[in-house]
């Protein structure tokens, strides 16, 4: 490895690297954010209470046994299959002609959203039931009961593996250059094939890589810490109704010796 | 007096395991009835009964005369006419003690945020927890979070009060702290049902003693009556174990 090779291909390609980073960004951010919102919904929805009888009842059943299907074929197969089963699929079975970017937003959404639904499920399991009870019992339903108390509760819960599925969708964007999505590893290909510096090249690209990641995590530990806020409560406020005479003559003495 | 809650006949069947049998029992408008018995004598599940967290297997409750467990009527406005306190507290943890207290005014009562809010000083000032308004509830006692449940409950300004053996989970030194703000409530004029293993608070403040023992009441009667002269061989039985351990 030489380094002038780095800094040359550095100088010379940065714009097409910028570039693919930010197409790799783009395509992360928006489908984690989309598959975390399919995810809320299809934990909400597998998570409602059973009723007993009726019409209800069956109409749950046949949501849940679709969510079911759904988690399972997107977890079940690669998302590089997926990508060419959608992108060329699509075009060839339906003439569905979408761009490269638009269906690399779309399949990684949904492959996000199937591992989503179980991350959220399992956040709202693992909230005390006594949580929902009390909800119940002040008159809320499970919409309401969800939204105040038990998803900003999950959702703190989940959010290392949120983070975890944001770093991973970082990385697997790279499948997506096989339907010619122009993202880092794309363009890295680009790179490698004008100059023929293989090693220098993809050694640019996984620095690349790995600052976008680091920078990730760190960002969602910071929110979690923020989330978290401080361990002990001191009332700062009504200081005078707490005050014991004991307190009052310490402070009276201070107040005398600052004078 | 007018009677407010009326269980007619209500049983409860876990699987095998028959939980309540053929229950009948009432609660008048102003009375405080105290509910005691052994650990799985049905006392709890009597209590979540009544306000539907355990769905009955038969028999009926009539609130105000009428059947709630009518499909068409509608739980969770029946649900808000009841304050129910936990013996685990299950204060919302996401929210503050002040948010705990107006996230059920607002939300479902659709009060103001401003009403809301004063509800909840009213109720937070009565149990003595107002200095605590913007801790979380990792952050408090036992005893206070239980203050704040009983509070989080008056702000729904409920018809009847439910307590589901509230000062079970404490520290001995924080039953107490407990106890006086019940006492108080008791004093005021409102409605309780409490399922208790605390036979001083029962004895003293109660109108009414139930006995319940292998999911049956055994015996209900005056505190003078169930403390200083049970009929029931069980009911003495009981009463000299538990009085022995205090």
């Amino acid at each position: 490895m030489e380094l002038n090779v780095i800094i040359k291909t550095i100088s010379k390609y940065w714009p097409m690297f910028i570039r693919g980073a930010g197409v790799t960004l783009v395509i992360s951010i928006i489908g984690t954010i989309i598959g975390f919102i399919i995810g809320l919904i299809i934990g909400v929805i597998r998570t409602i209470p059973m009723p007993e009888k009726g019409f209800k009842r069956i109409l749950l059943k046949i949501v849940n046994a679709t969510l079911a299907v759904y988690i399972e074929v997107f977890r079940g197969t690669p998302m590089i299959v997926q990508a060419m089963v959608i992108y060329y699929g699509s075009k060839q079975a339906f003439n569905i002609d979408m761009t490269p970017l638009f269906a690399g937003i779309f399949i990684v959404s949904i492959n996000t959203g199937a591992y989503m639904a179980e991350i959220v499920r399992g956040g709202i399991v693992s909230i005390d039931k006594g949580q929902f009870e009390a909800a119940y019992a002040i008159g809320m339903s499970h919409v309401q009961t969800m939204v105040n108390v038990v998803l900003p509760q999950a959702i703190r819960n989940i959010l290392p593996a949120i983070g975890n599925e944001f770093v991973i969708n970082i990385k697997d964007t790279s499948v997506l250059n096989v339907i010619s999505v122009t993202e880092l590893f794309f363009q890295t290909k680009s790179v490698a094939g004008n100059n023929f510096k293989y090693f220098e090249t993809f050694f640019i690209a996984s620095a690349i890589y790995l600052v976008m990641t680091f920078t990730v995590t760190r960002i969602l530990r910071f929110i979690e810490r923020k989330m978290d806020g401080p361990e002990n409560y001191i009332i700062y406020a009504n200081q005078m109704q707490v005050e014991t005479p004991e307190d009052a003559l310490r402070r009276e003495q201070l107040m005398k010796g600052n004078k | 007096m007018k009677k407010i809650i009326e269980v007619q006949h209500l049983s409860k069947i876990f699987g095998e395991h028959e939980v309540l049998k053929d229950i009948d029992f009432s609660v008048s408008k102003g009375e405080v009835v105290c509910i005691i018995g052994s650990s799985g004598s049905g006392k709890s599940t009597l209590l979540r009964c009544i306000n539907l967290l355990e769905k009955p297997s038969g028999g009926q409750i009539l609130y105000n005369g009428e059947n709630i467990l009518d499909d068409k009527h509608d739980t969770r406005t029946y649900r808000t006419k009841l304050g129910m306190v936990f013996q685990q507290f299950n204060l919302f943890n996401n929210h503050d003690v002040l948010s705990n207290c107006m996230i059920g005014q607002i939300k479902v009562l659709k009060r103001s945020k401003a009403e809301a809010r004063e509800v909840a000083m009213k109720y937070l000032k009565v149990v003595g927890m107002e200095q605590f308004i913007n801790a979380k509830p990792r952050q408090l006692s036992g005893g206070q979070k239980q203050r704040v449940a009983i509070a989080r409950a008056l702000s729904m300004e409920p018809d009847v009060m439910l307590f589901d053996e509230p000062t079970s989970a404490l520290d001995p030194e924080m039953v107490g702290e407990v106890l006086k703000v019940m006492r108080e409530l008791a004093e005021s004029g409102l409605t309780m049902l409490v399922v208790t293993h605390e036979m001083g608070f029962a004895r003293e403040v109660a109108d009414r003693v139930v006995f319940m023992d292998k999911g049956v009441i055994a015996e209900e009667g005056t505190p003078e009556q169930i403390f200083n002269n049970p009929t029931q061989e069980r009911t003495r039985e009981f009463l000299k174990r538990t009085l022995q351990q205090n």
